[in-house]
């Protein structure tokens, strides 16, 4: 696509944003969203509230950010196929998809728009959960290290914007939803959960093992964001899986209209 | 306008469409006949940019659909033959998001204009969930007309609604055609003769004739369906009928009715009246029954032997089948 008309580039993001939009909106049409929400501050709550127990037993514990962080990715990796298994499948289910291919839109920004809404959608709910740092920065003396929160943020929201990517792209070889959340719980826990101890089973040498181990998903976000360092290797990490998702995602949509 | 030249379409080994060639010009409803998995949809399909064709060119507006698939797209209106909808959005959101899609201006008033002409206001903060069949047909007209295409595309408009519905969606292709140039596809052929002022019949992926209903209908006039009704006992009135020249087909059916098809350009009803009366048979009834869509190609495919299906006495209306 040649660079060139201003006009022409906010006409791209228009289309984008006019499906992002819909997909977004909807999401709180639906009983699903709230149940997710719902869930995901409840777990993080009693997570919450069970460490401050501790706090208050034990002189020598100060909880930091990593008492909600740590399961605050751990459930978006659970929630996020809830959240993306609908955005393509359930138009190829009921039809809707030849609507939408049918329409003036390209299929990149049909695959940007939904993958957007279903990203910003996640980001609302995350945003709900700074109540946590705020109020842990009430409580512990003389308030919580600000570092790991900011980079602890940086690198769920990176997170979300891969998973989603994923999801987006599993979305669109299906015309099941169900099928759908099943394959992306099942890839999710694959890079989350599996690929850690494949990685560790198998040693430090070998030039295979450097690509299972940056595969890690959770190794991205455990080694250095979590604990407050901005390391440039993992939000490029995540940036190329959401970008190579979203890449796939449309050439999948293209495939369907050959079918 | 559209200009389709050569367009034939592979699904893997099977060739749903072969070699079609046709225009359709300005203030034209043409109708694509045929039964079910001939090929309409799929032609209907590339023609709206949906998907590519395998070998041949189809332009609409002067716009290539391949090449030019957006610009196609922006001058097309399309309605696939299942309606498909968006159950948890209300007819007004529904409309609103197709017109956004398409960056038209004054939207809402946009909207609330094709909701009006679809008789939709009642209806307009609805959940698309809620509304009957006939009500989501129009919501679908609704949203291929909202951007005031060039061409109107709808596949088997009428199908699955009833008797009084179809009177009135009929009546609003007949109106639309005078605006854009509508192509809709069918298997019945008395609604392809009242709507449509061109009409192609397509059969297995080919074009099997193309031309104004009125000069259909008179290549078809040749042969007629006459059925026979008698009092009591009809056994042995096929074999009567049978030595009368110039009829043909006589098969009996379920109501006990003798029906029979004339061969073309004779009158052999007089002959027959005096037949069965003759043979002691009180006849009650003799009238001519509307040719059926297969009876259409049987007669336009006759000099074909691979067409083994024999007529049926009703005119096809089956409604559920799935191209």
């Amino acid at each position: 696509m040649k660079m060139g008309l201003n006009r022409k580039e906010i006409e791209l993001m228009r289309n984008i944003w006019i499906i992002a939009s819909r997909e977004y909106k909807l999401y709180f049409s639906s009983p699903v969203a709230y149940m997710i929400a719902f869930v995901l501050l409840l777990v993080l709550g009693i997570f919450f509230f069970l460490n401050l127990q501790v706090a208050a037993f034990q002189p020598g514990f100060v909880p930091g950010v990593e008492v909600f962080l740590a399961p605050l990715a751990t459930m978006l990796v659970m929630i996020t196929p809830a959240v993306t298994t609908r955005l393509l499948a359930e138009e190829k289910r009921l039809g809707t998809i030849e609507l939408l291919l049918t329409a003036p839109v390209r299929d990149w920004e049909l695959v940007i728009g939904k993958w957007l809404g279903g990203f910003l959608f996640l980001l609302t709910i995350v945003a709900i959960t700074i109540i946590f740092p705020l109020m842990l920065n009430q409580l512990v003396e003389p308030g919580i290290d600000q570092g790991p929160v900011i980079s602890g943020y940086i690198g769920i929201i990176l997170l979300c914007a891969a998973l989603v990517g994923i999801g987006v792209a599993i979305s669109s070889l299906f015309s099941n939803p169900i099928a759908a959340f099943v394959t992306t719980l099942g890839v999710f826990i694959f890079l989350w959960w599996i690929l850690d101890p494949i990685t560790r089973v198998m040693g430090p040498a070998g030039s295979g093992i450097d690509l299972i181990r940056y595969l890690n998903f959770s190794d991205h976000f455990f080694a250095n964001l979590f604990r407050g360092v901005i390391e440039l290797g993992d939000i490029i990490f995540y940036l190329s899986v959401t970008a190579l998702s979203l890449f796939l995602g449309t050439v999948s949509v293209e495939m369907g209209r050959w079918r | 306008m559209i200009r389709v030249e050569g367009l034939t379409k592979d699904y893997g080994p099977h060739r749903a469409i072969d070699d079609l060639t046709f225009n359709a010009e300005e203030g034209e409803i043409l109708g694509f006949l045929g039964p079910n998995g001939a090929g309409k949809t799929t032609t209907m399909r590339i023609l709206c940019g949906y998907m590519p064709p395998t070998l041949g060119k189809a332009e609409v507006s002067g716009y290539d659909v391949v090449d030019q698939s957006l610009e196609v797209r922006r001058r097309v209106g399309y309605m696939p033959e299942t309606v498909p909808l968006y159950p948890d959005m209300t007819v007004f959101d529904y409309l609103k998001y197709m017109a956004d899609l398409r960056h038209l201006k004054n939207v809402e008033d946009r909207v609330d204009g094709v909701i009006e002409k679809m008789n939709l206001e009642k209806r307009a903060s609805s959940y698309i969930s809620s509304l009957s069949k006939g009500l989501r047909q129009r919501v679908g007209l609704a949203q291929a007309i909202i951007h005031d295409p060039e061409v109107l595309i709808l596949d088997e408009p009428t199908i699955g609604l009833d008797p009084a519905q179809i009177i009135e969606v009929r009546n609003l292709i007949r109106e639309l055609g005078r605006e854009h140039i509508v192509l809709l596809s069918t298997h019945i052929l008395s609604e392809a003769q009242q709507v449509c002022n061109r009409v192609i019949i397509i059969n297995n992926g080919k074009i099997v004739a193309g031309d104004t209903p009125e000069r259909l209908q008179a290549r078809l006039t040749g042969a007629r369906r006459v059925s026979v009704q008698v009092g009591g006992d009809s056994d042995g009135l096929e074999e009567v009928l049978n030595n009368i020249p110039g009829i043909a087909h006589i098969s009996t059916n379920v109501d006990g009715n003798i029906v029979f098809e004339t061969v073309p350009g004779q009158e052999p009803r007089p002959e027959v009246a005096k037949t069965i009366v003759s043979a002691g048979y009180d006849l009650l009834e003799m009238r001519p029954v509307g040719i059926s869509l297969e009876n259409v190609f049987l007669q336009l495919t006759r000099d074909e032997p691979s067409h083994p299906e024999s007529p049926e006495d009703e005119p096809i209306e089956d409604e559920d089948g799935v191209e």
